[in-house]
């Protein structure tokens, strides 16, 4: 609503204290209140990463839309990338109560100066991604963002709620898919399986870098923005995975997958981190045409933008003729 | 690149009849009319609510977090506002 103070007063100490004391209760900070510099920075730069995240994350299954197998099928796409669209607004909304601004935040991701998910620069070749997609980019995406209805700055945290509430037909939808090409001709079940080794690894690299490379971790935790370590995550999302892959008859693209009796737990291989890397330099299979698209969506849209806002004016100003 | 700014909106919804319209969040929109369809698209996509209202951000007034214990502090000490504050005998029924 208001743009939050950023400057520490002169009576900080008390301030920084209070600050400290509501996340330690679990209390939730609110735009107003008086909050570190840092923290402020962090939750901007994170929250704008996954509003992008959302926003650029409609090309990959909109490329399938107007491909879609079925009316039925369509009609889930189509509800699905309507709601990763709104996903994106409320996370630009609770940006914005840090006083930062949607409009800079847009060229900002245009311009390349913040990131989005890795994930949205691999390309989807055929329909199963589609199902792929669904089950486990969204699935993991959930591991990641469940714990964030926790996080201790509340608009971020109320956001996080509407979405998971909304993910969860994502990722049930894409299982649903799969299930029914598994149902299908030999050929549909090796699409499956050849989606699943394309998408699995790109998945486990949503969680980011392992917990020695995450050196931002540690504050984030203590300032409870964040709950679990990325790592703690994947494995989350792998225990859960696992099962799931056996229920649908494919097989995870991992020969080290193994039951961790000790652990109760299931191991797994090392993602190929120089990927990631690239991926996140912008050297990924579609990194400069996601962000080509975005960037025209953006400039064929500024009209319509001029349009609605002159309209609006020439409203006003004939009300206060009346 | 041109870019007008639309004003900020806050959305409340009515979930249900008999409850108040609670603060879900916020947009921006060149004006009411608009403000208003795009809160239903983007708050309501799944029977959220029957009753929508947008508010422009800059029509409210709010108390500043600063003041928050002198603005609150006069409700603080009168615990005779409480029912709990006054003793009634056991006894006696329906009070």
């Amino acid at each position: 609503m208001v743009p939050v103070q950023t400057e520490a007063p002169a009576e900080a100490p008390e301030l920084a204290e209070r600050f400290e004391a509501v996340v330690a209760a679990e209390q939730r900070i609110e735009p107003r209140d008086w909050m570190p510099e840092a923290y402020r920075a962090t939750l901007v730069r994170q929250i704008a990463q996954h509003a992008h995240s959302e926003i650029i994350g409609m090309q990959p299954e909109g490329n399938w839309l107007t491909r879609a197998p079925s009316l039925r099928r369509k009609a889930i796409l189509l509800a699905k990338a309507q709601d990763e669209a709104g996903h994106g607004l409320y996370l630009y909304a609770a940006a914005e109560t840090l006083g930062v601004d949607r409009a800079d935040l847009t060229e900002r991701l245009i311009s390349g100066r913040q990131k989005y998910s890795s994930i949205f620069n691999y390309p989807t070749l055929n329909y199963a991604d589609v199902g792929v997609i669904g089950w486990l980019v969204d699935g993991a995406a959930i591991c990641n963002q469940v714990p964030l209805c926790r996080c201790s700055y509340g608009p971020y945290a109320r956001a996080m709620v509407r979405i998971c509430k909304e993910e969860s037909f994502h990722q049930r939808q894409g299982y649903e898919l799969l299930m029914t090409l598994m149902r299908g001709t030999e050929a549909q079940r090796r699409m499956v399986q050849d989606a699943v080794d394309r998408w699995w690894w790109p998945s486990l690299m949503m969680f980011g870098p392992s917990d020695g490379d995450s050196p931002n971790t540690a504050r984030s935790m203590a300032w409870r923005i964040k709950r679990h370590t990325n790592d703690e995550l994947r494995q989350r999302f792998v225990d859960m995975t696992v099962p799931q892959a056996e229920h649908l008859g494919v097989t995870l693209p991992d020969p080290e997958l193994r039951w961790n009796e000790e652990r109760g737990s299931w191991d797994f291989g090392e993602p190929d981190w120089t990927e990631l890397q690239q991926v996140i330099k912008g050297n990924g299979p579609c990194n400069t045409q996601r962000i080509s698209v975005r960037k025209a969506a953006h400039e064929n849209g500024a009209w319509v933008r001029e349009a609605a806002a002159e309209y609006a004016r020439k409203q006003k100003e004939r009300e206060h003729d009346v | 690149m041109s870019d007008t700014s639309w004003p900020l909106y806050e959305v409340f919804v009515r979930p249900r009849r008999g409850l108040n319209h609670v603060h879900v969040g916020s947009l921006h929109a060149p004006d009411d009319r608009k403000a208003l369809l795009a809160a239903r698209d983007l708050y309501t996509r799944r029977n959220e609510g029957v009753s929508l209202w947008v508010v422009p951000s800059s029509a409210i007034t709010a108390s500043t977090p600063d003041e928050r214990d002198p603005f609150f502090e006069p409700s603080g000490d009168k615990v005779y506002r409480h029912p709990t504050f006054y003793d009634i005998p056991e006894d006696v029924p329906h009070i």
